[in-house]
């Protein structure tokens, strides 16, 4: 049996299960005790300190977040001596942190101009320390800006890099007046360990970690008339642009989304889960091939387990740290580089555009998706594949720039031509989503039978454990695939980089004899990723999680062979599944990086 | 005399004694328990600053159940005004590792580390010998109890309980949340032991001379002896064994060079105490005899009338400012506001009232800091501050 | 293998991989090198599988692991409140005319570094001072110029 301990909250006498915090106790009973380094996606730290709160009788204050309930506390969560503590200690926070709100990228959207705000902190009387401190802004990366002035030390970031990312690309360096938050050495973020994936971005509350965002740039090519601008729109964000527009997580916006960014002036509103049907087709045939060679022909060269290769969070850490593996991954570029280099040959012939003419534009729920889109690899049309990468976030700064009323928005269609897509597409946006919509194409490939799944629906890949594992048995395959009769195919689902070292180091301990593994680098997958509204947690990305699988079942089309306009892009353009041209457009290679 | 109690100087700690063969021998063949009670019975307490009760410590700890438990001899001994641990280390080593055996034994720990602090590394080498020729006699005895020192590389904090075990783990010393306390959850997240290095001494004197002997000594609520480093305008700096409970009129009267403005008590993160205190104050743990009674990690800084309180205030501010560990916000941002407050109100930038609004920082530092370091910069602070008001402002 | 990547090797061989024998690896490249340059880092971070940047978090803590380059000998002023009182500023103006470096530089022979540090634990013989292990005490500003002569004529 549970043990409980009863305490008593501002008077009110509580029960609460032993080991809880006075914050969860606190927030049980609807009493709300702010914090700043307190994260529910992380491990207690205790240091802001803006949490404090009075147990009657102790001479000191206590962290709320950090102290466990004891039988026969009597907690004050708003005494005299707590409100005074605890306003001092948010000037303190000001006075260290560069508090030129206005011209703030997270202005409006801030924990600490909440909490000022709510403490109402209308002098400041300690000395400004940022103007003393020579203090400079890191904007060489191109997905991620971050000023040091800003910072308030809760070490959030700190925490996510290690605890959600195991990526350890920021770390707490020096100490006392000089502490702060370092990269190895400081180094510019674009030059370390880094893998974009932004979940730092998304977890600090303040603006000293952001995106660097490209809307300007966006607005000039869309006012550019010689210019056709073409918007495609990544899975994840249709479940995640409504919280920017004040609605609650959960809600899908795909058509609202859509004609939103018509109004905005795209002149061509087009889908990223188009391609992620077409990665199905490539990666699937990849693993098919790879299988036969690793079955058939005993072939030593190729290596399996086939990792996916979407996320370029993902990509970046395995270049780093795993580089032994990266023939590992799949070949196959994620689904915004193809739809990129599609945009500017398949559909501007189509279209009869010049390519030069052509601003690709995509809307990601990720930060990293920035990087990959400079990657010098990434210009198989002959110029750059995709010229900017919004993330959810930018592109709901638009349209509030736009005066658009969201809400009221007229659902509207995807256009044609790389807009059509089946719901395997879209569950690209969750974790394992990859890894069930490949196994619908594969299985039915291999077999000529759908997956042997009750709609379609293959749970044992979904969900938020942090590993997943699945098999399925292949069972009286057509006779092309005879070799494959009887293999149990093993599979693995990761998210959060954390959990992807956790597989990585499987295989090389020769523990793991998966065949495909599918490799979210953000927690919950795309629709958890480090460019989707913030907060983050749990809960919400279990709310945009049952938005995406909802989105799929509604669809008419569920596999993404079965997608029409995937089938006319091979019979008109690529032929085939790996066939030359898919080889020179769609599939690209990888580099080994250091590992700091 | 127009005040009660007088200096008592005493020789234990330092009196070279070759039978520490003897002492564990004949200590280990008692029951943990009766150690224990021994230990709670002299009224021990912590002689690093902060006077936990040192029986109660090693009970609780041997109550942890857990495979592995540790013994951690603190010699981070960092706070400004303190060389004692240094002098034990280099003259009586024995006891001190007499005493982490005995406390491995009650406790049920095999292992045990002194965390030395870096700038003491020359004592390393003749410590590892007095070590190497202990460790041979535990074998001898059957005592399943290693020691090997740690050594620390130049961070105050990491006299912090937990900071230390940070560091020992490899990591940044940062102070931990407490609970849980490491009697519960210490070093490698087992139940640990960590007492001064001083502290284990006196446990070797209560083993030898028994508890009686001990408690005998100070005065009520502060019993034994405490080793006392005096520095600053002495005319007799130096280490000195003292019976706690002396009133630190006493004291100036011994030490002081006849001019003694005021004496800082307990380092930086101690008190300032004027000269028309010095009657009304005693040396030794909370539970007043005289007037106010000030807890010391044993640091006394004399400070005569040629002294600027300001300055004396500016250097321990910048020594904190320095060594705060930096995790919480109170202390790290705390300390920098109060180093430039004082400047700038001995600058004219800021008016003289600002001094208050810094008194009221440091209330919130005491109330709301992580760890210790952030909660006593407020002693110093507020002692000198209130008492040489006049030498703060322009 | 070069020497820095032989010598972090030993280290790892004598302490251990885990994470426990951080400080004494980096404590035994700084023993040998006088600082942790940043290939250091990186090989220790690979050597015992941490990540660098937390290599150069933890380093960086500690004041006696020196991150940038530094001379043969390091001497540290004392600079707290006994050792201030006593006349360090006299001491530290002595070496710094004598070495022709400011605090924090090192002589062009990479013989001498300056720095200042905290309370040494000598304040009863103050000013105290350290170069490398060395503790000097009571040093007045005719007692350190002898001193450092007789690190001078050493050979290095």
């Amino acid at each position: 049996m549970e043990k409980k301990v009863n305490i008593t909250i501002n008077g009110l006498p509580v029960e609460v299960k032993k080991g809880k915090t006075i914050l969860e106790a606190a927030e049980n009973q609807g009493i709300k005790i702010p914090t700043l380094c307190y994260h529910k996606d992380l491990c207690v730290a205790g240091n802001c300190r803006v949490c404090v709160v009075e147990v009657v009788g102790q001479k000191r204050l206590s962290a709320a977040c950090a102290t466990p309930c004891e039988d026969g506390m009597e907690i004050l969560t708003n005494s005299l001596k707590v409100r005074n503590s605890r306003k001092h200690i948010i000037e303190l926070i000001l006075a260290e942190h560069n508090s030129d709100c206005t011209k703030c990228y997270r202005n409006g959207n801030c924990e600490l101009q909440d909490l000022s705000s709510e403490y109402k902190i209308m002098t400041q009387d300690f000395i400004e320390l940022a103007p003393l401190k020579n203090y400079t802004i890191d904007m060489f990366s191109p997905s991620i800006i971050k000023d040091d002035s800003k910072c308030i030390r809760c070490q959030r970031c700190v925490r996510t890099c290690a605890e959600l990312q195991g990526v350890n690309a920021l770390t707490v360096a020096y100490k006392g007046d000089r502490m702060k938050i370092s990269t190895f050495f400081e180094k510019p973020m674009n030059a370390v360990v880094c893998t974009n994936c932004g979940q730092c971005v998304n977890h600090c509350p303040t603006g000293a970690l952001v995106e660097k965002n490209y809307i300007e740039e966006v607005w000039a090519a869309i006012s550019d008339p010689t210019k056709h601008v073409v918007a495609q729109t990544a899975p994840a964000v249709r479940v995640g642009l409504g919280e920017e527009m004040g609605m609650k997580p959960g809600e899908r916006v795909t058509g609202k989304m859509v004609a939103a960014l018509r109004r905005l002036g795209f002149d061509s509103v087009l889908d990223t889960d188009f391609t992620a049907d077409l990665t199905i087709m490539e990666e699937g045939t990849e693993l098919l091939t790879r299988l036969k060679k690793a079955l058939v022909d005993k072939d030593p060269g190729v290596k399996l387990p086939m990792a996916t290769s979407c996320s370029p969070g993902w990509i970046k850490y395995i270049e780093h740290l795993y580089p032994e593996y990266l023939d590992n991954l799949s070949t196959c570029k994620s689904p915004q580089q193809m739809f990129g280099a599609l945009a500017k040959t398949y559909y501007a012939k189509a279209r009869n555009i010049d390519p030069e003419n052509i601003i690709s534009v995509s809307i990601m729920p990720c930060t990293a998706k920035k990087f990959e889109a400079h990657r010098p690899e990434m210009h198989d049309s002959g110029f750059r594949d995709v010229d900017f990468v919004l993330t959810t976030r930018e592109l709901a700064i638009m349209i509030k720039q736009a005066g658009l009323d969201f809400e009221k928005l007229e659902p509207a269609h995807y256009d044609r031509l790389m807009g059509e897509s089946s719901g395997a597409g879209v569950i690209f946006g969750a974790t394992g989503g990859v890894m069930e919509a490949a196994l619908r194409t594969a299985y039915e490939l291999v077999t000529g039978r759908e997956v042997p799944f009750e709609n379609l629906n293959i749970d044992t890949v979904r969900g938020l454990e942090g590993v997943r594992k699945a098999s399925i048995i292949i069972e009286n395959p057509l006779e092309e695939w005879a070799f494959l009769d009887g293999v149990e195919l093993k599979c693995a689902v990761a998210h959060g980089l954390v959990n992807a070292k956790k597989v990585m180091d499987a295989i090389k301990a020769g523990k793991a004899d998966f065949h495909f593994v599918e490799i979210m680098a953000c927690p919950g997958g795309c629709l958890g990723g480090g460019g989707q509204p913030i907060p983050t947690n749990p809960e919400i990305r279990q709310k945009r999680a049952e938005a995406i699988y909802a989105e799929d079942s509604n669809l008419p089309i569920r596999k993404s062979h079965e997608n029409p306009e995937i089938q006319k892009l091979y019979n008109d353009f690529l032929i085939k599944p790996l066939g030359e041209l898919s080889h020179h457009l769609l599939h690209t290679t990888y580099t080994k990086r250091e590992r700091f | 005399m127009a005040y009660s109690y007088q200096l008592k100087r005493v020789d234990f700690i330092f009196r070279n004694e070759n039978d520490w063969e003897k002492v564990l021998s004949s200590t280990i063949k008692k029951k943990p328990d009766e150690i224990i009670n021994e230990l709670i019975s002299s009224e021990l307490k912590g002689r690093g600053g902060a006077g936990f009760p040192t029986g109660l410590k090693w009970k609780l700890t041997a109550e942890s159940k857990a495979s592995d438990k540790y013994v951690i001899c603190n010699a981070d001994e960092g706070e400004p005004g303190t060389f004692k641990d240094r002098e034990i280390l280099s003259k009586v080593p024995y006891k001190v590792l007499t005493a982490m055996a005995v406390c491995g034994y009650v406790t049920g720990a095999k292992e045990g580390f002194i965390y030395l602090r870096g700038e003491y590394k020359f004592l390393e080498k003749e410590l590892n010998k007095v070590i190497d020729e202990f460790q041979y006699y535990c074998k001898e005895i059957n005592l399943d109890f290693s020691i090997k020192i740690f050594m620390g590389s130049g961070a105050y904090i990491c006299g912090e309980e937990t900071a230390l075990m940070e560091s020992m783990e490899g990591r940044r010393g940062e102070p931990r949340n407490k609970p849980p306390f490491p009697t519960q959850a210490g070093y490698m997240d087992k139940p640990t032991v960590v007492n001064n290095v001083e502290t284990l001494v006196h446990t070797w004197t209560i083993f030898k001379y028994g508890a009686k002997k001990f408690y005998d000594l100070g005065v009520q609520y502060s019993r034994g002896t405490k080793l006392f480093s005096v520095s600053g305008d002495t005319p007799k700096p130096g280490i000195y064994e003292l019976e706690l409970g002396m009133s630190l009129q006493d004291f100036v009267y011994e030490f002081g060079d006849g001019d003694t403005k005021a004496v800082q008590v307990g380092g930086a993160s101690g008190f300032l105490v004027p000269r028309k205190k010095f009657k009304d104050t005693a040396i030794g743990y909370e539970g007043k005899l005289v007037g106010i009674s000030l807890p010391t990690g044993g640091s006394m800084m004399l400070f005569n009338s040629s002294r600027s309180m300001f300055n004396v205030l500016d250097n321990y501010l910048e020594f904190f400012r320095e060594e705060s560990c930096g995790q919480c916000t109170p202390c790290r941002v705390g300390c920098q506001q109060l180093l430039l407050g004082i400047k700038a109100v001995k600058r004219g930038e800021k008016p003289a009232a600002y001094l208050d609004k810094l008194l009221k920082l440091t209330e919130t530092m005491q109330l709301t800091a992580k760890c210790g370091l952030g909660q006593s910069v407020a002693n110093s602070f507020s002692s000198i501050v209130e008492n040489f008001r006049e030498e703060m402002i322009y | 293998m070069n020497p820095i990547q032989s010598l972090i090797k030993d280290l790892v061989d004598q302490y251990g991989r885990n994470r426990e024998s951080l400080l004494p690896v980096m404590q035994g490249v700084v023993r040998q090198e006088m600082y942790l340059s940043e290939y250091s880092m990186v090989e220790i971070a690979r050597e015992m599988d941490i990540p660098a940047a937390e290599v150069f978090g933890t380093a960086t803590f500690y004041s006696f692991l020196e991150t940038k380059p530094a001379g043969k000998y390091i001497i540290r002023v004392c600079k707290t409140i006994t050792c201030a009182m006593k006349g360090k500023n006299q001491l530290l103006f002595a070496i710094q005319d004598m070495l022709k470096i400011k605090i924090g530089e090192t002589t062009p022979d990479k013989r001498f570094t300056l720095l200042e540090t905290n309370c040494l634990g000598w304040c009863h013989k103050a000013p105290a001072m350290l170069i490398n292990d060395d503790v000097y005490t009571e040093v007045t500003p005719e007692r350190v110029r002898e001193i450092l002569s007789g690190y001078m004529k050493e050979i290095i």
